[in-house]
């Protein structure tokens, strides 16, 4: 079949999907192209006129490309797989829905990153961080990571490199590929007193001894250096400094390059999404975006789907906040207690292959500083007992657990918690949180996601 | 009375949340009036024979596993003696791999184990992952079920005459083929399942509390029944995943 035909076939199944109230069909016409022809992804990919970039992380890549997309919009017309469909089906339907786009943005899954750049050969590949995460579906970090070093030593040499140097693992591709461009958090202020429970790669990638951290950020992120071999961070080219974190509103940083230093306000909270924003600058820069697009993009910037979205139900408010590991996890408690520790918070817990089959994970997240204000849990998704026993052995009292496992009624029970006025804390997992959008969605309050503009 | 729990390398085996094991342990004998103290037991600490109640050793990934495998081999004499002298073990994942006598991963290369349960383990093409539940039956005539999730590369063989934890009812358990899951030697006990293990099996954390409270009694004493109405449901959920989509052989 020739490609115009492949692509006629593939956009007539979205729309059918849709029709057919099967979500938003975001990954059908992809899946559908993919099968008819898997090459069909490369051509359509080669279209675009000012090629594309790829951003992966385990934690972070949905808001990155979201940022980035602020910075990139004003000088180019992006095909951007802004909903997360970041496997190599929601890659080809985001290259089949976007005809006159002239640069393809995407966030790709951890996974998928080797074949998605074999197959677009993007210009510039940024990668965030690698943390466990939903170790039925990836497997163990160190071979999620040993992939993506195979996948860089395949870039063509004219490809840039964008990698966060306070992560150790990426870390050492900036020594194996000269010319990348490493960014990182230069702010001691803001460094935890020890590494925290669920840090990885906290043994010398190069000879196994425990790092030294001058300063841990967030995980096993940070500045760090071997006492054995000497393997240590890289020299940063783009740095977050002077960080001001304004609880639940926003943060600011001295972001500083090459090109000079600007003081950027996010309208997003917490230190990860300083991680977000430097890697939007970075890869910014690394495709000739200006330092004034760089700034006013990130500061345009609200909040992407389900990360930290806040939505007005009636006369209360939703703030969602995904969870789906524990480093993740560990930022969005993190963030939420800096706003004040709230006093009924409701966390979905499913486990479908999105969410990880295996919710041990739950264990590995510091909910401890939620405990000091907490009044009442409502325990809610399919695994919401097991939610609830982490609760109950951390020491909180199990008369002030809710255990309900329908998301809609959990969802109820906690806004019916919250006074008039008030804003509800929402931390659910991802198919979690498709269905709570769906649950709001339904009561007039959210548009569907694939209506959102781009 | 007074519990001492070491736990082993619990900066390096602690890939499946194996803290809320340590953390169910500790408030089920708290909430009878016990005293459970946790002492971590690293690499290069020792590891004295006649300190500990219960040892418990977690899940590592491979690289970790590899770290800390030599420093195990070091102080598999002073683990025996503790057993000899009657302290209970728990190992999961990783952990329970360890104290067989070797690990031969993907690329042929042996791991040293310590030989404390009789049984091998090789790498093998497939990782075996899913929900699982077994039966138990640990006192004769009282069977009892466990849940959890496995997610190993290794295929473990135990010696014929050596007895599993218990009877693989859905998932992949053991070997994938023998219907077998863990392995169990008096006090000792090895096992893949992790979810964490005891937070939906509170039975089972009883049980190791008892064995633990034997190393000082003598004889397992009666422990107060606690009401476990979350972790009953928990269990259920579990077990029907189990059933419904477990690893089959």
């Amino acid at each position: 079949m020739p490609l115009a035909a492949e692509i006629a076939v593939a956009r007539v199944a979205g729309k059918l999907s849709r029709l057919a109230g099967a979500g938003g069909g975001t990954t059908v016409p992809g899946k559908l192209l993919w099968k008819l022809d898997p090459g069909a992804i490369d051509r359509l990919a080669a279209r675009l006129p000012e090629g594309s970039a790829v951003i992966s992380a385990t934690n972070g890549k949905t808001t990155t490309a979201a940022m980035a997309a602020g910075i990139l919009r004003n000088r180019l017309r992006l095909a951007h797989n802004s909903s997360g469909a970041n496997l190599v089906s929601g890659v080809a339907s985001t290259l089949l829905d976007a005809t006159d786009a002239e640069f393809g943005l995407f966030e790709v899954d951890e996974g998928a990153l080797p074949e998605i750049v074999t197959r677009v050969r993007p210009k510039a590949v940024c990668l965030g961080n690698l943390f466990r995460d939903q170790l039925d579906r990836y497997g163990e970090l160190e071979h999620v990571a040993a992939r993506w070093r195979e996948a860089v030593r395949g870039l063509p040499t004219e490809t840039a490199l964008v990698v966060n140097g306070d992560d150790p693992q990426l870390g050492a591709l900036a020594r194996v590929r000269s010319g990348a461009l490493v960014f990182g958090v230069d702010d001691p202020a803001l460094a935890r007193p020890s590494l925290q429970h669920a840090a990885d790669s906290k043994y010398c990638v190069q000879c196994g001894t425990p790092y030294e951290y001058a300063a841990a950020y967030m995980g096993h992120l940070g500045e760090y250096e071997c006492p054995a071999c000497g393997d240590r961070r890289p020299p940063l080219d783009v740095a977050a400094r002077e960080i001001e974190l304004d609880g639940l509103e926003s943060v600011s940083f001295t972001l500083a390059t090459a090109a000079g230093g600007r003081r950027v306000r996010l309208r997003l909270p917490g230190l990860y999404n300083v991680y977000n924003a430097l890697a939007a600058a970075s890869l910014g820069l690394s495709v000739g975006a200006s330092l004034e697009e760089i700034v006013s993009g990130l500061e345009s910037f609200s909040a992407a789907f389900g990360r930290f979205e806040r939505i007005a139900v009636a006369d209360r408010s939703l703030l969602l906040l995904l969870i789906k590991n524990p480093a993740g996890a560990n930022e969005a408690v993190r963030t939420i207690v800096d706003g004040g520790t709230p006093s009924v918070v409701v966390i979905g817990l499913n486990d479908a292959i999105a969410d990880g089959r295996d919710v041990s994970w739950i264990w590995d997240v510091d909910f401890e500083p939620l405990l000091a204000g907490l009044d009442r849990l409502v325990a809610t998704g399919d695994r919401a007992a097991e939610l609830a026993l982490r609760f109950k052995y951390d020491g909180l009292d199990p008369d002030r657990i809710d255990v309900i496992p329908s998301l809609e009624a959990g969802l109820d029970r906690g806004l019916e918690l919250t006074p008039a006025g008030g804003e509800l804390v929402v931390m659910p997992t991802y198919t979690a949180m498709l269905a709570l959008r769906k649950v709001v969605g339904e009561r007039g309050f959210v548009r569907p996601y694939w209506e959102r503009a781009a | 009375m007074k519990i001492v729990v070491g736990h082993l390398y619990p900066d390096y085996l602690n890939i499946y949340a194996d803290r809320g094991n340590i953390a169910v342990l500790s408030r089920r004998a708290a909430w009878r009036g016990h005293d459970l103290e946790v002492r971590a037991v690293s690499v290069g600490d020792p590891l004295r024979p006649d300190e500990h109640d219960l040892l418990y050793v977690g899940g590592g990934q491979d690289r970790e596993q590899a770290l800390v495998a030599p420093d195990l081999a070091a102080k598999a004499e002073d683990v025996r003696r503790a057993v000899a002298d009657g302290a209970a073990v728990l190992a999961v994942c990783g952990g329970y791999q360890l104290l067989g006598r070797s690990y031969r991963d993907f690329h042929g290369t042996e791991l040293p184990g310590i030989g404390l349960l009789p049984l091998d383990t090789v790498a093998g093409e497939r990782r075996m992952i899913g929900d699982v539940l077994l039966e138990c039956e640990l006192e004769p005539g009282v069977r009892r079920t466990l849940a959890g999730f496995e997610n190993h590369v290794g295929r473990t063989r135990l010696d014929p005459a050596a007895d599993p934890l218990g009877r693989v009812v859905a998932g992949f358990g053991n070997d994938g083929e023998s219907g077998f899951e863990g392995c169990r030697v008096g006090r000792v006990v090895g096992t893949y399942l992790h979810g964490p293990l005891l937070p939906r099996n509170p039975w089972f954390a009883d049980w190791l509390l008892g064995q633990a409270l034997a190393h000082r009694l003598g004889e397992p004493p009666e422990l107060t029944p606690l009401p476990d109405e979350l972790e009953t449901e928990a269990h259920e959920v579990s077990a029907r995943r189990a059933e419904s989509r477990g690893g089959r052989r």
